[in-house]
């Protein structure tokens, strides 16, 4: 992966990169999520270079995500699930989980109420209780979305959030998303769905082949001649 | 004498014991995909922890209650810290090397402890001091003792507190999070390095308490005894299905029957006496009420891995195990 550099310049932006299929979306990712080592380089975040030595440290750093291909905890429940994310901001150790102090179950009951709003807020509080693999897909990725929100990130990088959806759970997650902005939250939207993107973003960037090759408001990027010509060829064929 | 029930008594105390050391197994596959197989000689520390223990008190005066209680304290932490050092010198560094590595320094961790454990406590058996005063209990033609009892209670109230911390409080969910995902609860804000400590350092102590009801049971602390109760353990958390909690308890409590009754009917089984084409021919052993045994209670050790065999043939992922495929 070459250089990318991404700036999401404001709280309460959406900020989308579309590309062709394979062309490194994913991997800038999982790059910057700590999953994928770096070659070289750095990433920053809020002002500071972020440290990647851990996933738990970039999750502490407020940058969440959701995956592509779902990755719940299929054998927790929904509820379960988003007290996961909780983790990263409060302290749950061994000895206060089995010693039970007052200020322990205060803080349990806090991620469980905390938990059960973020499942309202996505719309699936009904399920709260169902097993993270029997929810359907559409709730599966809302459910993510719930999990990502539970760590109270500043940035929510959301990967292919569309993929393998209808038109009506298209629309439903674009009003989810809506409503997120609106909350001032910065949203890192990964998507090759070009309306989705150019509907819902403030900004968008362009990548192909891990090279950045246009970043810009969506009327402008897609005017670019660079843009169209890496999504319908050259023409000379 | 009742020999079902009083087998069935006698499998549930040993079989308590086997769960207990099989969660120790259980939990670490379960985080990491590792077999641990030092776990059964952190058991035996604890063993011979609380035997140093109860060897300096037996004269002081103190109740015998009072010295079995500070023996298991003892235990407890002394295993928690080797369970620690195990994870944080052997297996860390080796997080992601090739899944051979560590399961062969966990072999390598198991002799290094044995031998420790041969220099500090010499290579004799140790008979633990009889301290309490042993009550036996006749219940319909069987007898259970007070230290089967105590095993029993004490390894199932030990089973119920673990599936209380692992599915009810909040530690116990990033736990569960880790073993489904690693990556993905690291990314949920869950520092996997403590959770997998943590599973450890829960397990060692699981199994220090497992090591003194194992000893006092059987009267005798040996510093090879960590490798047949680890590998029946092993056994016995397989059978359940590894990496599954529930299944090493169930796996381990069948084990122990399973070992119980086979010892229990296996000489009667298979005395050639009671099969009419054989007696003919042994009349000679077989008058008066003789028998010809094939195979005796000595050969108690055959059924757990029996067992084992049977589960890997017919179902690998175990009673309560766990399609393959969750595991990618």
């Amino acid at each position: 992966m070459n250089t990318v550099l991404l700036e999401a310049r404001n709280i309460g932006k959406r900020f989308g990169g579309v590309q062709a299929h394979g062309a490194g979306k994913t991997t800038l990712f999982n790059v910057f999520t700590g999953l994928y080592p770096r070659d070289s380089g750095e990433v920053w975040f809020g002002g500071a270079p972020l440290g990647l030595e851990s996933p738990h440290a970039v999750a502490a750093a407020g940058i969440a995500r959701t995956f592509q291909n779902i990755r719940l905890f299929g054998n927790m429940t929904a509820l379960e699930n988003v007290m996961v994310g909780r983790h990263v901001r409060t302290r749950a150790g061994v000895f206060g989980a089995i010693l039970r102090s007052r200020a322990e179950r205060a803080e349990e009951a806090a991620i469980r109420r905390r938990g059960d709003e973020l499942l309202h807020y996505v719309g699936i509080a009904d399920r709260a209780n169902d097993l993270a693999r029997h929810l359907s897909y559409g709730d599966q990725r809302r459910l993510e979305i719930a999990r990502a929100l539970a760590t109270d990130p500043k940035l929510l990088a959301l990967d292919e959030p569309a993929a393998g959806m209808n038109a009506t759970e298209t629309a439903a997650l674009r009003s989810l998303i809506e409503g997120l902005r609106k909350d001032g939250l910065t949203v890192l939207l990964i998507e090759h769905d070009v309306k989705l993107v150019m509907g819902l973003c403030d900004r968008v960037a362009v990548l192909d082949y891990g090279e950045k090759i246009a970043e810009d408001v969506p009327e402008a990027v897609r005017a670019n001649p660079k843009v169209i010509e890496a999504y319908l060829g050259t023409g000379t064929a | 004498m009742d020999i079902l029930l009083q087998q069935i008594i006698n499998g549930l105390t040993t079989g308590s014991v086997y769960a207990v050391v099989a969660l120790g197994y259980t939990m670490v596959y379960g985080v990491i995909q590792l077999i641990n197989f030092a776990h059964g000689e952190v058991v035996m520390i604890g063993a011979m922890v609380a035997f140093s223990v109860i060897t300096s008190l037996a004269g002081s005066g103190l109740p015998p209650l009072v010295i079995v209680m500070a023996a298991v304290v003892a235990a407890i932490p002394s295993c928690m810290l080797m369970g620690y050092l195990l994870e944080h010198v052997a297996y860390r560094p080796l997080r992601h090397a090739p899944r051979l590595a560590p399961l062969i320094t966990a072999i390598g961790m198991s002799i290094i402890l044995q031998h420790l454990a041969l220099l500090l406590w010499g290579r004799n058996p140790l008979a633990f001091p009889q301290i309490i005063d042993n009550r036996v209990f006749g219940i319909g033609g069987a007898a259970i003792s007070s230290v089967q009892i105590a095993i029993i209670l004490l390894s199932l109230t030990m089973m119920a507190g673990l599936s209380w911390f692992v599915y009810r409080t909040r530690f116990g969910i990033a736990i569960r999070a880790t073993a489904e995902n690693v990556h993905v609860a690291g990314l949920m804000g869950v520092n996997a390095d403590r959770v997998i400590a943590a599973t450890f350092v829960i397990g060692a102590g699981l199994g220090a308490v497992a090591g003194v009801m194992y000893g006092s049971y059987y009267g005798i602390a040996h510093y090879t005894m960590g490798f047949s109760l680890g590998l029946k353990a092993f056994s016995a958390a397989v059978l359940g299905g590894i990496g599954n909690i529930a299944g090493a308890m169930l796996g381990g409590i069948l084990l122990g029957l399973v070992e119980a009754l086979g010892t229990g009917y296996v000489g009667e089984l298979t005395d050639l006496c009671h099969w009419p084409i054989a007696s003919g021919m042994l009349a000679g052993h077989c008058a008066d009420g003789g028998n010809f045994v094939l195979f005796g209670s000595n050969y108690q050790d055959v059924f757990a891995f029996l067992m084992l065999i049977l589960v890997l043939v017919f179902r690998p992922s175990g009673l309560l195990g766990e399609r393959v495929s969750e595991r990618a």
